[in-house]
């Protein structure tokens, strides 16, 4: 069962993250990157992190992939010529991620890393997480609160409109 | 390997499943896959459809009554097949697709839509073992997450079908979404902190045992949050007074204008379907879950073995989906009730609700609950006053709203007898 | 059996998906979209080596969960600038953001 689900969610991402480099039309590389995170939430679930899950799914599927569709929507008018590279410029980026990918996974294959029978499931997941956050993560938690109010004043600053200045200049 | 969601076939230290009482030895894989398709399959797909035919058909006689006329009453008895013809007209219809529309994406949003609503069954606990995921210790988080991602689907019908006023519903559907998701969690977080558990299951049998013991009544600030997350789940499955992502007098349909045949209908699935599983949510958070409120059923359970299948068994998971599902259709109907009966607010407005009123609300409801957890404890004498206070109060309102109903009711079966009457003498 | 490797080398491939849209693109919010994925590759990561070689210590999920809500400020942030340059120059290709080249 679980090799089933395991590969299952992991096509399910791959699918994803390949259409989202593949796709030239925003929209669509925002649905398979939809794709792409509802199977890593999968993925989560294997892993015994449910409640990741349903944080991956409520903040980033019901939050900022919709924060990204709306931006999508809201510059829809940009001309899309001009947005694709040059032949160079693909081929550069293509050799030097197989390189960095291949480098990876030689890494990876050729480590053995010390590891631990899993815990199948942990009935009070969400006791030990908050228990986790209000303990030995307490800094962070509140550094995380202070910088999301400092986003939220930033954002909305930052995305008030003002009259154009040099739309005709670069033109 | 004991994948959570499918726990319950796991037969590992799960307390309910219903697979474990059928075939007491360790099932094999090959069965419990079986047996998981064909629940999801069969049963939470007839569900899904039972409860969209049914919420269409009972909110046109609903409204019919509101506006003093009959509804439906053409198709069976009372026009209760109703959606089913309607339903068969809409596979007929020819798949349309307007020009100039991404075609991929547009054929696509349906399901986004609807498959959300379809997988957030599956946690549902509606009688002691009639529950599919009973060791989700992310169970009501789980169940608003997966239920956020609906709103993709909605802003990519808008978006693909090339056509202003759906887009204008697509945007309005995805801030007004994303708004009232924060007090729709806010006052779930009161519940928690009053509770102290996420899974439905506990939630439940923290419950049991007659009204008294309900989580509404189990604090002032619980009961407020009910409030809210009324509100706020009316919000957020596109309901009117909140409609405007499909208002009809400013946006033609909002987000399915372009939609015709069974991908219009499976909107509409998905939205009685949303409507089910909010309700669901509020029965098992404030209102006992699948007891009834004079604990009848929990103390039947408790005098029951619960490790072999019996026929009292059996009896007793009925009557507790019985009314489980009871309570879950009357607050369907009040919110049938409160779409025929308020006027629709403009988006500002709405938004305007949403942050200044609803948020600061449901903050200090939060501060107020943790407070009280701290301060009064589960015995004392101050516990006991509020929740048998706070019963008295719902038994109050509710029997007022009952009174008003039959009123409404009776005023306006003397309405129609005076619209037959002269037509009589005229014959 | 799925083991530890299985995670790490499917988390190295969206990582590297990732990249490549982030290298390839020219389109503000295609960028964004390449972040994200290599965002929840390093999750993919840090969650697995959780549950294989820490057991009950919590440390990867509380890692992961820190990094999807920077992540959500991050897009925040990102898209205000990105409108807020669409307003200037009526364009969304990142290769016009070159003003400050002198």
């Amino acid at each position: 069962m679980q090799i089933i689900l395991f590969y299952t969610f992991a096509a399910l991402t791959l699918i994803g993250a390949i259409g989202v480099v593949a796709s030239s039309n925003i929209v669509r590389a925002a649905v398979q990157l939809l794709v792409a995170l509802l199977g890593v939430a999968g993925l989560y679930f294997l892993l015994g992190a449910e409640f990741l899950a349903a944080a991956q799914l409520v903040i980033y599927v019901g939050g900022t992939l919709v924060l990204i569709i709306f931006g999508v929507m809201l510059t829809a008018r940009a001309s899309l010529k001009l947005l694709q590279p040059t032949r160079t410029e693909r081929a550069l980026a293509i050799l030097s991620t197989a390189i960095l990918l291949a480098s990876l996974i030689t890494a990876i294959v050729t480590t053995r890393f010390a590891q631990i029978e899993p815990v199948a499931h942990n009935a009070y997941l969400v006791r030990s997480i908050g228990q986790a956050l209000l303990g030995d993560y307490l800094l962070p938690f509140e550094l995380a609160s202070v910088l999301l109010l400092a986003v939220m004043i930033g954002a909305a600053y930052l995305a008030k409109k003002r009259a154009p200045i040099s739309r005709e200049a670069t033109r | 390997m004991n994948w959570p969601l499918f726990a319950a076939i796991d037969a590992g230290d799960t307390t309910g499943g219903v697979l474990r009482l059928i075939f007491p030895d360790q099932p094999s894989l090959l069965l419990r896959l079986g047996w998981s398709v064909a629940i999801v399959g069969i049963v939470f797909m007839g569900m899904v459809s039972v409860v969209g035919f049914l919420g269409i058909w009972a909110e046109r006689k609903v409204a019919g009554r509101i506006q003093h006329r009959h509804g439906p009453n053409r198709v069976g008895p009372i026009g209760i097949l109703q959606s089913l013809a309607d339903g068969i007209k809409l596979v007929g219809k020819e798949d349309l697709a307007p020009r100039g529309a991404d075609r991929w994406l547009f054929r696509l949003a349906p399901y986004l839509a609807f498959a959300p609503v379809f997988a957030a069954f599956l946690a549902i606990p509606f009688s002691p073992l009639l529950v599919f995921e009973p060791t989700l210790s992310a169970g009501v988080f789980w169940m608003i997450a997966i239920l956020s991602v609906e709103v993709i689907g909605v802003i990519l019908a808008g978006w693909a079908s090339n056509n202003k006023w759906s887009t204008y519903g697509a945007m309005r559907e995805a801030c007004q979404l994303i708004s009232y998701e924060i007090p729709l969690g806010l006052s779930i977080l009161t519940v928690v902190v009053a509770a102290g558990t996420l899974n439905l299951i506990e939630l439940t049998h923290l419950q049991l045992g007659g009204a008294n013991h309900w989580l509404i009544f189990h604090q002032p600030f619980v009961a407020m949050a009910f409030g809210v997350f009324f509100v706020a789940s009316l919000a957020s499955n596109k309901r009117a007074p909140f409609d405007l992502p499909e208002s009809e007098s400013e946006l033609v349909a909002g987000y399915h204008t372009e939609y015709s045949g069974l991908r219009f209908s499976l909107f509409y699935l998905a939205e009685y379907n949303a409507m089910f599983v909010m309700a669901a949510i509020m029965s098992v958070l404030f209102l006992g879950g699948w007891d009834d409120p004079f604990g009848f059923l929990s103390r039947w359970q408790a005098s029951i073995a619960a490790d072999r299948l019996s026929l009292e068994l059996i009896l007793l998971n009925l009557s507790a989906a019985g009314v489980f599902v009871f309570k879950t259709c009357l607050l369907i109907f009040v919110q049938m009730w409160v779409r025929w009966t308020l006027p629709r607010p403009r988006i500002d407005q709405v938004l305007h609700v949403c942050f200044k009123v609803l948020m600061p609300l449901s903050l200090a409801m939060l501060l107020g609950s943790a407070v009280w957890e701290l301060l009064v404890t589960d015995s004392s004498l101050m516990q006991k006053l509020t929740q048998w206070t706070l019963l008295g109060v719902g038994v109050v309102i509710v029997g007022l709203l009952g009174l008003m109903l039959l009123q409404a009711f009776a005023q306006g079966r003397g309405a129609k007898q005076r619209l037959v009457e002269p037509s009589k003498a005229g014959a | 059996m799925i083991g530890l490797t299985h995670y790490l080398i499917l988390a190295a491939i969206v990582f590297a998906c990732g990249l490549l849209t982030v290298l390839t693109k020219r389109h503000a919010i295609g960028i964004l979209m390449g972040v994200e994925l290599m965002l929840n590759a390093a999750n993919i990561n840090l969650v697995a080596f959780n549950f294989y070689t820490t057991g009950e210590k919590l440390d990867g999920q509380i890692f992961a969960l820190f990094v999807i809500v920077l992540a959500a400020a991050e897009a925040a942030v990102a898209l205000a600038i990105f409108f807020n340059f669409y307003n200037n120059f009526g364009s969304v290709d990142v290769d016009r953001a070159s003003e400050l080249k002198g």
